[in-house]
């Protein structure tokens, strides 16, 4: 009963949140706030032959833990999670990820040089300035649309 | 990550015993050179390349001046954007100082990253970075004199089937054209300013 009201409330505390005049970068999350998604944004391209590339942190504010299994988006014919890698030697290299688990309480980031969101056969040109919305799959059945804006093609991190 | 590591020493392994047979039996390595020097020391500067506005470049015509130099490709959506834009952010912090730094992003994919492709991307990030292309054989002979890895990896979710593995550090030379140092290319540009600010005098 008490969790029920929690819940009902954590609902409230995030609906009047939500109603604050925040900036696009407030946090997007699921209905039921399990799965908090912060500072997504993308790189603007230069047309759409080249891929793209997308960041977000994940976190998981649920009981249990929860895997992060694939991408889609419009914008892209083919989207999915890669991971950069950098051995002793300053080789990188870049592979499709595995499933990313993120533990009840944890958090995942993808971010420059580690996960990113590689969007493939972009469907139109990241331009600067505008948003796209991305929808993120989760082991358990989630789907969490998210709005990413799109930064200018030497944005470093959320903050451009 | 750890399974992207052990593809990736295989890869260079395998890489390895293939350079030791083709060397032993006196054959051209083909397209892909694949080659890691672990004495990061001896990287050197010798090449001859064209740049993105269709002039032919080579190490001495950058002799007076410190090179910071970048190889990468234009189909990597993570380590060379970023790379790209660490430099351009620190020539943009080193203002009147930057004329004595002409830093060049060096393709490892020949392939797709003609001249004029570099033409469209490179300048993109800042108008100082020279973009330098050539024919595979000239990328490969570049890459086996600065000593620098790189290799084609067959992939299926990338754009054509293909990614590049490659160095991803900056390498540093003097005006004289000797190796200096090494930056990695998520290092901070501030740090990577005050350490050049420091070495370039006034």
């Amino acid at each position: 009963m008490f969790k029920t009201f929690a819940k009902a409330f954590q609902s409230l505390s995030v609906a009047l949140l939500m109603g604050l005049p925040l900036a696009a970068s407030a946090q997007q999350m699921s209905e039921d706030a399990s799965i908090v998604v912060e500072k997504p944004w993308a790189r603007a391209s230069l047309g759409t032959s080249r891929p793209g590339g997308a960041y977000l942190t994940v976190r998981n504010e649920g009981s249990e833990s929860i895997s992060l299994i694939g991408l889609r988006t419009d914008i892209s014919g083919m989207a999915s999670i890669h991971e950069t890698s950098t051995n002793s030697d300053g080789v990188s290299s870049m592979a499709p990820a595995d499933d990313i688990m993120i533990p009840a309480g944890g958090m995942i980031a993808l971010e420059p040089g580690g996960y990113h969101a590689m969007l493939m056969q972009l469907q139109s040109a990241l331009v600067e300035g505008e948003t796209f919305p991305l929808t993120l799959l989760f082991s358990d059945g989630t789907e969490l649309e998210i709005t990413v804006p799109i930064l200018g093609i030497g944005a470093r991190g959320p903050e451009g | 990550m750890k399974k992207v590591r052990i593809a990736l020493w295989s890869a260079v392994v395998v890489a390895a015993a293939v350079s030791a047979t083709l060397w032993m039996t006196g054959r051209d390595p083909g397209p892909v050179a694949a080659r890691v020097d672990p004495a990061a020391e001896s990287f050197a500067a010798d090449f001859e390349l064209t740049d993105h506005n269709g002039m032919v470049q080579s190490d001495e015509d950058f002799r007076g001046r410190w090179m910071l130099v970048f190889f990468g490709f234009t189909n990597c959506p993570d380590v060379c954007p970023m790379g790209l834009s660490t430099i351009a952010q620190v020539m943009d912090e080193l203002g009147t100082q930057g004329s004595a730094v002409q830093p060049l992003f060096i393709t490892v994919d020949p392939e797709r990253d003609t001249p004029s492709a570099l033409a469209n991307y490179v300048p993109q990030f800042g108008p100082g970075i020279l973009g330098l292309s050539g024919p595979p054989d000239q990328i490969e002979r570049t890459a086996e004199t600065f000593k620098i890895y790189y290799q084609k990896i067959e992939e299926a979710s990338s754009p054509d089937g293909y990614t590049m593995g490659h160095t991803s550090s900056f390498l540093l030379f003097d005006p004289e054209g000797e190796f200096v140092r090494i930056y990695e290319y998520d290092q901070a540009p501030a740090v990577i300013v005050s350490d050049l600010r420091e070495r370039i005098g006034t």
